[in-house]
């Protein structure tokens, strides 16, 4: 065979140079990052004896047993009430079912629990499955293939992930990547209406798990990385037909922005800033898409939900504050107009979305009770907001930053350290927290029991170069070329338990890898989460004390669940199947040899391969009994 | 078709085998055809007991071409193949700079490739880059994973230096058994034809 000599030579050449992973790089140290309490700022100091902290009875109705939306309630505290699980007895949990879910990349997903039926959805190909519960083994009720175009599947930016689907009113409504909303009858398994809403040939892909509230239901886009405009959509429950979209930029009247809107600061006021805080025509390919979480806020009936990061990432080719992305929204939640409007990041320069949880609580500050939610944001803050009208309290970091000194409590501003701003040709060594953030879109919960929130995160910085980027519809417009490192100490988790009382964590517990699981916390005081190298855990909720864990088939990126079974006892529901932007190195065909890979991400990360496999496992846990 | 039906298809052998295959134009010829529709990108050829290459012969001028691969480069990242595909190493899009090719790593396999996109998240880009110019991000491609560019890797970010892609490689479609095999039948290969 006359090629024998060159593939011979091709073949010893890798051999030499080693097809193994790169390093990973050393951490960044930790004189580099400023100090908590030198960029943590509050309004008043904490009054911890003004009243306890939990969420309203509206917004976290009593629990019922039953798991029908990603977030558990309106004020998505995942708080489970069931309690025969604790520190004493959860050394005895042990799986009582597996099932292959038929589909490998990233498994971000709940599972939802309704009426003694499991209902679950992959990522890309977004197969949904309903389990019948009530029978041994929870056989298959029906499955549903929503058969999304396959061209989808390079539109999205950090795997095919999905976030779950939403159980109300006898339907599963869920998102499909190539852009369709669907709600299935939840007895037969039958499409009742399909909508679709995004167009690939935009960029634009769905992975957001739909909010469902008051008849509607509402979606927001993907595709931050394409030169997308972000929206939020509201549909009619019952028949999927569009009610009204809402814009992240762009003019006044195509984000919804009229009479009732009132600025929490002076920078969130003015005539068509999605237009005017952008070069000319840039806001229409602006991104501030809505792929994160929506909460409907039942106690002052309006629809909270974060946008995400202005595109491209190359920040010289937008200047101005690129309204109206990096920030939260509140709207009315039948007309869609807004209320108020507060960015975390003005010009976001480092690919920090807002698009991360709020949890929505009752808490005390300054002396007394206020409506606040909690927002854990990509920029490293904890941020503490008065929902009522958009104005922060308090802003303290649960991360390694230096990309800011803190949040201006008068303004609202984040105060931008020059040094770690990002240039064109020029790389910045050392930035933190790195592009995913402090944490990234897996959700924290909190427990009215101990007060505290159980903040699933990162502990990454990064290295970053802007490059000129040219916009082609349906490509990547990113404009940058980024490597990410372990942060400080080296560990690139953590799980920390956070006061948002006393501003400050009660106790840290480390990861290796990044932490891209949701947290679930119970009222047996036990804390359940996954790490990327195939680890479920259990925590006591007041200590940090590793209690339990069990390895799973592959890496833990998905949303725990505690429910109560037919036979009335609890169980711990969770899938595995590494991936998603974090374990892309993984779940997808890339090479850890390139660092800039993902995004970035393969430079922090390039040791995954060595520790998981991709997969795509549903488990279910209980004791034996 | 064929698998509801293997014995018929077994008996019924070249006149069914072409009903089956949606790329075949004529029944399956049992000598090697003189002229090839299109590409072939798979190590698949139905009726010959062999895989079979095309070629294009635009292709001959990237081999050996140096200044293909540093222009392929700077297209590559003009045209945001590098945003799904990074440097290299992939991200929304697949790795290039390994050694798997699953449309053949051939330059009239690559250009095709880009030409038609892929069913997967791939674009077609023919007709939206200058011929010209997928022929060189073509080479640029085959280049990354060439142990010359590979071995000038500084830091992890791969392909910043990319060798010209040598005419040998022309001879490696990707789905070759590797060195050292042992091979208990005879033929492989052939190729190439027009």
């Amino acid at each position: 065979m006359k090629q024998t000599a060159f593939v011979l030579a091709s073949l010893l050449a890798c051999a030499a140079t080693g097809a193994g992973a790169q390093t990973v790089p050393a951490p960044v140290q930790p004189d580099e990052v400023f100090s908590p309490k030198d960029i943590g700022h509050a309004l008043s100091a904490p009054t911890p004896d003004a009243g306890k902290t939990a969420p309203s009875a509206a917004n976290a109705p009593p629990d019922d047993g039953q798991w029908k939306m990603p977030a558990k309630n309106f004020a998505a505290t995942r708080f489970s009430s069931l309690n025969e699980l604790t520190p004493a007895n959860v050394k005895q949990l042990q799986p009582l079912l597996t099932f292959s879910l038929n589909a490998n990349k990233g498994q971000e997903a709940a599972p939802i629990v309704a009426d003694n039926t499991m209902y679950v959805v992959t990522s890309y190909p977004n197969y949904v499955y309903a389990l019948d519960l009530t029978k041994e083994g929870a056989p298959l009720k029906w499955k549903f293939a929503p058969k999304p175009v396959p061209a989808s599947q390079g539109v999205a930016c950090c795997d095919v992930v999905n976030r779950g689907g939403t159980v109300d009113d006898g339907k599963y409504i869920f998102n499909t990547l190539d852009g369709q909303t669907i709600a299935l009858d939840t007895k037969t398994g039958k499409p009742i209406w399909r909508t679709l809403l995004g167009n690939i040939n935009l960029g634009e892909t769905l992975t957001m798990a739909p909010l469902v509230a008051k008849g509607h239901v509402y979606v927001g886009d993907s595709g931050g990385e394409m030169g997308v405009r972000g929206w939020l959509a509201a549909l009619d429950e019952s028949t999927g037909k569009l009610q009204w979209k809402a814009y992240s930029t762009g003019p006044d009247a195509e984000v919804l922005i009229g009479a009732e809107y009132k600025a929490p600061y002076p920078m969130e006021a003015g005539k068509d800033l999605g237009v005017s805080t952008w070069p000319a025509q840039s806001w229409k390919i602006g991104g501030g898409t809505v792929w994160g979480w929506v909460n409907y806020d039942a106690d002052l009936d309006e629809i909270l939900y974060g946008t995400a990061n202005p595109g491209p990432w190359n920040a010289t080719q937008r200047p101005g504050d690129n309204k109206w992305t990096s920030g939260i929204f509140a709207r009315d939640p039948a007309s869609g107009t807004a209320r108020w409007f507060y960015q975390f990041t003005p010009h976001d320069e480092h690919d920090y979305d807002g698009i991360n949880e709020q949890i929505l609580l009752d808490m005390p500050f300054g002396g007394k009770m206020h409506k606040v939610l909690v927002h854990l944001d990509r920029n490293g803050y904890v941020y503490v907001i008065d929902r009522t009208n958009g104005r922060v309290l308090s802003a303290d970091p649960y991360g390694p930053v230096n990309t800011s000194r803190g949040v201006d409590l008068q303004t609202g501003r984040l105060i931008l350290n020059p040094a770690k701003e990002t240039k064109l040709g020029e790389e910045i060594h050392n930035i933190c927290p790195t592009a995913s953030g402090s944490k990234d879109w897996n959700p924290s919960s909190f427990s009215p029991q101990t007060g505290l929130l159980y903040i699933p995160h990162e502990n990454m910085c990064m290295d970053w170069i802007d490059m000129k980027v040219n916009y082609i519809a349906g490509t990547p417009f990113v404009g940058a070329n980024v490597h990410m490192k372990p942060g400080p100490g080296g560990n690139r988790g953590e799980l920390t338990a956070w006061d948002p009382v006393r501003r400050r964590p009660a106790w840290v517990v480390k990861e290796n890898f990044p932490i891209w699981s949701g947290t679930v916390v119970t009222a047996g005081d036990l804390v359940f989460y996954g790490t990327m190298d195939g680890w479920f855990k259990a925590l006591n909720a007041h200590t940090g004390e590793a209690l339990w864990k069990y390895k799973m088939d592959s890496g833990v990126i998905g949303q725990p669940i505690s429910y109560r079974g037919p036979d009335g006892h609890q169980y711990i529901a969770v899938l595995s199947g590494v991936g998603g932007w974090a374990g892309a190195v993984v779940s997808g065909p890339i090479d850890p040899r390139d660092g800039s890979a993902a995004l970035g991400m393969v430079s922090a990360v390039s040791d995954l391969p060595k520790y998981t496999t991709a997969g795509g496992t549903l488990y279910v846990f209980t004791l034996p009994h | 078709m064929c698998s509801r039906f293997p014995i018929s298809c077994v008996a019924v052998g070249l006149a069914l085998l072409a009903g089956c295959s949606k790329s075949s134009q004529s029944a399956v010829a049992s000598a090697p055809p003189t002229s090839i529709p299109g590409v072939i990108d798979t190590a698949l050829t139905p009726g010959v007991g062999h895989s079979l290459t095309t070629t294009n012969p635009q292709a001959a001028r990237y081999y050996d071409n140096a200044d293909a691969v540093t222009t392929g480069k700077r297209l590559f990242n003009q045209y945001n193949c590098s945003g799904c595909h990074s440097n290299g190493g992939g991200g929304m899009g697949p790795s290039l700079m390994d050694d798997e090719w699953i449309y053949g790593g051939r330059l009239e396999q690559i250009h095709q490739t880009l030409v038609e996109g892929r069913p997967n998240g791939m674009p077609a880009w023919g007709g939206k880059i200058p011929d010209e110019q997928l022929w060189q991000i073509a080479a640029y491609v085959r280049s990354m994973s060439l142990p010359a560019t590979l071995e000038a890797q500084n830091g992890d970010t791969p392909s910043q230096t990319p060798a010209p892609v040598p005419r040998e490689a022309a001879n490696d479609n990707g789905w070759a058994a590797p060195p050292g095999t042992t091979n208990h039948y005879t033929s492989t290969t052939e190729g190439p034809h027009q």
